[in-house]
């Protein structure tokens, strides 16, 4: 049995935000597939309370102190967009609602 | 007299003794690029103006007679995933194809701060996704031995940059072997310092807590001393260790391994790995024997499922540090022609910007992340790699560092393997669960593998903040294994042609 | 026929949820060093961090963390000794990395509670709102929707980002269900936000101001039918941004969800925004699919384990609790407790404070905030607070004391200030408002007087005191009622003896 199906993968595709047609989405699925049936082997050994790791290294607080340093200037920041107007970023019409 | 074939430490001291000047050196490689680069393909920029610059700074530099480094005016090969102010930056893609960042890596700082002369960016496996360089969206690098083989990846333009002698020193990143892996089918040597080593802040992050950046040469202590110029600790990375950097230099120099207790791992050989793989390895440890080392056999009963964690872990990251890759703030924008609105055009750019293996691992992470196959996925992954770190935490109990083949076979050829991504997945078998438990590793020539004439690699592991170790090793096999050759490994490859 | 409010709250049973989202106000952003001064030009607070370009790295704000631990501390909440940033994965321009790192499944602070008074039919009641976390994230940048019809963000043709918001700190507060509050949701839930607004300017780790969005509360509400002991579906309105919007939030989501209900429909879960001129909410995106934030521990940042003696001095630190200290103020100054509430509700009780500290007496404190200076911010529709300063004030009031100026001439001083015309004593000089209290001047008129009507100033001699009100009457007359009538009365009795 396939471990993904082709909706699953157009599913992961719109959460990605990337555009497929159908014969990737195909393409894909079957290869995901394959992968998938190597990568679950993770399961027979992570059982019971292994504590998972995040970090390799175990570090913990790291701060640093509340001071302005200064930033890009407006010029810097503007420099790899595709497109500007005035100060700031322009951008195809939003659609849809900010969290 | 120095020459591109020289050692970066020749070249140090023949600056040093004003024999060149940086910017004879930083011309004659710039010389090198134009002639053979046009076959090997290493790079994917050359900054002929500013490394030229950048040369002549660093000779008014030691002409003022300041305190320099070893490495000032010597010129170096930046892996093109490491952010260089006003440099052209695109990871092998084509989402960034035109981007400059309006700032420096902290390893670019610091290779600035050293007077390093910056030649330009090498090619890599677009977003550091790949082991031969093939996936790089302006086409693969050739393996200088062979051009009709790849040089590993994703750090391939790196390690094909040494080993055609267009640059002494190179930097590369490493998140699963893309440092290690290069060296070992290219007979360089690299190294994957310690995760925290060598500063993040820059590198264009693949896998956050896989990716290191790290040195790449032809010899081991030209390896130390590019090591010594880019690690510390950087208050600009969080995950940066804040200890003083291991000696590798002196350990470099040391040339001695009496009494060091020499770990192979046994799950690191056998099946899968090419016979003249085994036999160089193997000869290597007689010589490690001879200088005085103990070889003891261990085990890393886990190991066996390092390669399905990591294929968990980084294209989990990946879907997510590849989020920001959506063509409005910087970065090619395709499909704006006004009908549609933001979301729309970020889906057109991302499916014609990113490559197959980065849709792939994009859509890979995304899965494995999703709510209700979390906990099977990377749940399951991140418990694994507990387990490698436990099977570490114990070799290392028995041996001073660990030993392996650094890939199971040579170079292979170009497009051979590029349809099946399982197959590809393992040539990082043995370099991955190094970067799973954050330790350092290090890939060195042994040799060429009798059936093919091709270079193999010898992979050491040290413990967390004991790279000094690898350099100690290293060196002392790397001067056993000259003396026996009586010349160094890239002298057997065959010459560019020069156009 | 709809129902009204009342017939709503007879039939329906509210659960009510608060999630409140706080600017903090560091210096620095959350992640890096980039200002995040109020209203700066477009992009001139942004870094490569903030703009999430490729390869930079975050950096945790220590005083981001302080805050956050005082805030949880001030709500009763226990400090989580293990807590760690996550990412939640979601694609919008406004973030520039497609991910907001925020906190997941553990929180820095949780299980704390806030006890809130409000005025019932029966008199005053306390509920307990139980927080359920109080956690770390970042701020998002803010587009502006250019063209289209409506100006909105429908139909607007394009969109300009600014990010000197994104990743400037945000603590968010979230409460568990308060259950219970029948026909009071609407005050609980404002009488909360303004404990909640009261408690975090006392600690002064944020601006909390609701129209500059420093302070943003989202509304969750569901309702049951009265004696069901389901739980009903929840709608969740954004955008409330004021104390009274939270109120009318409330009640107005009350009154359409209840008539929903009895029409037979369902309610959707989905998001809703508040509009501010009627008082109604209007959808937003449903959440019936809910969106997968495949949430994942952020591997660029290590975890925060605080110890237990920052903790500890951190809470010696905190200030006096705002209900009690209103509840000092309230015997210290001996008002009503109906006089109280209105200086609370008016948002004075600080600024009445600072006056009275700045010597001025209680009495007249309150009463010039709460009159005279309130009229005139109604009158300009402002905040009184920015029309005149607590030192001006307190001014005011001392002059009043020592008698240079009479309650009339104190207002047209108090007008004169706002109008912007000076201090009090510019405003005095300039309007010429000076009462006449030099001794010799009234005099010349008190001795006037008494030579006018010599039959009265014979019946104050023989002590008739009341008659000497004639006597006063001309003095102030004559001096154009600039005079001070106490003074008047004071010297008049001591000429004629009484004294
Ligand atoms: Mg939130
Ligand atoms: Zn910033």
């Amino acid at each position: 049995m396939a471990a993904i199906s082709r909706d699953e993968v157009a599913h992961l595709a719109r959460l990605s935000r990337i555009e497929m047609n159908d014969a990737e989405l195909d393409h894909l699925a079957s290869e995901l597939d394959l992968i998938l049936g190597a990568v679950a082997r993770v399961q027979e050994v992570a059982q019971g309370d292994i504590p998972p790791t995040s970090h390799a290294i175990p570090l913990h607080n790291v701060f640093r102190a509340d001071v302005v340093k200064p930033s890009l200037t407006p010029e810097e920041s503007l420099s790899g967009a595709p497109a500007t107007e005035g100060p700031r970023f322009k951008v195809p019409q939003i659609l849809g609602e900010a969290e | 007299m120095t020459n591109i074939h020289s050692t970066a430490a020749q070249m140090s001291a023949a600056l040093a003794a004003k024999e060149i000047s940086s910017v004879e050196l930083t011309q004659q490689h710039l010389d090198r690029i134009s002639a053979v680069d046009g076959d090997v393909h290493a790079f994917l920029y050359v900054d002929t103006e500013g490394a030229l610059a950048q040369a002549k700074a660093a000779d008014e530099l030691r002409a003022s007679g300041k305190e320099i480094s070893p490495l000032t005016g010597v010129p170096l090969a930046l892996k093109d995933v490491l952010a260089q102010k006003g440099v052209p930056t695109t990871c092998g893609s084509k989402m960034l194809e035109g981007w400059r960042p309006p700032y420096d890596s902290t390893v670019v700082t610091k290779l600035k701060e050293a007077g390093v002369v910056i030649l330009g960016k090498t090619n890599m496996d677009e977003f550091a996704m790949g082991s031969s360089t093939e996936n790089s969206a302006y086409g693969p690098t050739h393996n200088p031995w062979d051009l009709t083989r790849i040089p590993g990846g994703s750090g391939g333009g790196s390690a094909a940059a040494l080993a055609a002698f267009e640059a002494p020193l190179a930097i590369g990143t490493d998140t699963g072997g893309s440092i290690r892996q290069p060296a070992a089918v290219t007979g360089t040597v690299g190294v994957k310092p310690t995760y925290g080593g060598v500063s993040r802040y820059g590198l264009v992050a693949f896998s956050s807590s896989l990716d290191q950046a790290g040195p790449c040469a032809r010899t081991v202590l030209d390896t130390a001393l590019l090591h010594e110029v880019i690690a510390g600790h950087d208050e600009r990375d969080s995950t940066s260790i804040n200890q003083l950097v291991p000696q590798v230099v002196a350990a470099a120099k040391k040339l001695d391994v009496k009494g060091m207790k020499i770990g192979v791992v046994k799950e690191l050989s056998g099946e899968g790995y090419q016979s003249g793989v085994s036999q160089r390895f193997q000869e290597s440890l007689d010589l490690l024997v001879e200088a005085g080392a103990e070889i003891v056999e261990v085990s890393c009963p886990n190991f066996e499922y390092a390669l399905a964690a990591y294929y968990l872990i980084a294209p989990s990251e990946a879907s997510s540090n590849l989020a920001r890759f959506d063509s409005m703030r910087y970065g090619i924008r395709i499909g704006d022609d006004g009908t549609v609105g933001a979301e729309e055009v970020m889906r057109r750019t991302r499916h014609l910007g990113f490559g197959p293996e980065v849709k792939r691992r994009i859509i890979l992470g995304t899965y494995a992340l999703s709510s209700g196959y979390y906990d099977a996925y990377y749940g399951s992954a991140q418990k694994v790699r507990t387990l490698l770190k436990q099977d570490y935490e114990r070799a290392f109990e028995k041996a001073d560092v660990l030993v392996s083949p650094t890939c199971p076979t040579t170079a292979f050829k170009i497009g051979e393997k590029s349809d099946d991504p399982l197959a590809m997945y393992l040539n990082d078998v043995a370099t991955i669960p190094v970067n799973m438990a954050g330790i350092g590793g290090m890939s060195l020539p042994c040799g060429l593998a009798p059936e093919d004439g091709l270079p193999v690699g010898f992979q050491i592991m040290s413990p967390v903040m004991q790279d000094d170790r690898l350099y100690r090793v290293g060196a002392t096999l790397e001067a056993a294994l000259l003396s026996k050759w009586g010349k160094p490994l890239l002298a057997n490859a065959p010459e560019l042609a020069v156009r | 026929m709809p129902m009204n409010y009342e017939q709503a709250t007879a039939a329906y049973e509210p659960t009510l949820g608060l999630e409140v989202h706080v600017e903090l106000n560091t210096k620095s952003k959350m992640f890096c060093s980039c200002a995040t001064e109020f209203g700066a030009e477009p992009n001139t607070q942004t870094c490569p961090v903030c703009l999430g370009l490729p390869g930079s790295l975050p950096v945790v704000n220590a005083m981001a963390i302080e805050s956050t631990i005082l805030i949880g501390l001030a709500l009763n909440c226990s400090i989580a000794p293990f807590s760690r940033f996550a990412r939640k994965n979601y694609f919008y321009p406004d973030m520039p990395k497609n991910f907001q790192t925020s906190q997941y499944d553990e929180p820095i602070c949780v299980d704390g509670y806030l006890d809130v008074e409000i005025e019932t039919d029966e008199g005053p009641k306390t509920f307990r709102v139980d927080i359920e976390r109080v956690h770390m994230e970042e701020d998002t940048g803010k587009s502006l929707h250019v063209g289209g019809s409506t100006g909105r963000i429908h139909g607007a043709e394009y969109s300009l980002l600014d990010y000197n918001r994104a990743g400037i700190p945000l603590v968010e507060i979230v409460t568990r269900i308060v259950p219970g509050t029948g026909k009071y949701a609407p005050l609980v839930a404002r009488a909360y936000v303004t404990e909640l607004r009261d408690i975090l300017r006392s600690l002064g780790v944020s601006d909390v101001k609701m129209e500059q969005g420093s302070l943003r509360c989202d509304v969750n509400l569901s309702l049951a039918p009265i004696g069901s002991d389901k739980l009903g579906t929840r709608s969740e309105t954004k955008n409330v941004n004021s104390l009274r919007s939270v109120e009318r939030a409330v009640s107005g989501e009350f009154v359409r969800q209840a008539n929903r209900l009895e029409s037979g429909e369902r309610i959707v879960q989905e998001t809703r925004h508040f509009l501010e001129e009627s008082g109604e909410t209007r959808p937003g995106r449903s959440k019936e699919t809910a969106e997968d934030y495949r949430y994942f521990p952020e591997p660029d940042l290590v975890p925060v384990t605080p110890d237990a003696d920052w903790i500890e001095e951190l809470r010696k630190s905190l200030p006096e609790k705002p209900s009690l200290r209103r509840k000092r103020l309230q015997e210290e100054w001996n008002v009503p407790a109906k006089e109280m509430e209105s200086m609370v509700n008016a948002e004075l009780l600080d600024v009445v404070e600072e006056t009275v500290k700045l010597g001025a007496d209680a009495t007249r404190a309150r009463s010039w905030w709460l009159g005279e200076v309130s009229r005139l911010a109604n009158e300009k529709e402002v905040a009184p607070t920015t029309l005149i300063n607590a030192n001006q004030v307190a001014e005011v009031i001392a002059l009043i004391v020592t008698g240079e100026l009479t309650d009339k001439l104190a207002r047209q001083v108090v007008e004169g200030v706002i109008n912007g015309e000076g201090t009090p004593r510019e405003v005095i000089d300039k309007r010429g408002l000076k009462v006449v209290s030099d001794d010799s001047a009234l005099m010349i008129a008190i001795e006037a007087a008494i030579a006018a009507q010599p039959d009265t100033a014979e019946r104050v001699r023989g002590g008739n005191l009341p008659a000497a009100g004639a006597l006063i009457g001309a003095v102030m007359k004559a001096t154009g009622g600039q005079a001070d009538a106490a003074k008047v009365r004071e010297l008049l009795l001591k000429h004629l003896g009484q004294s």
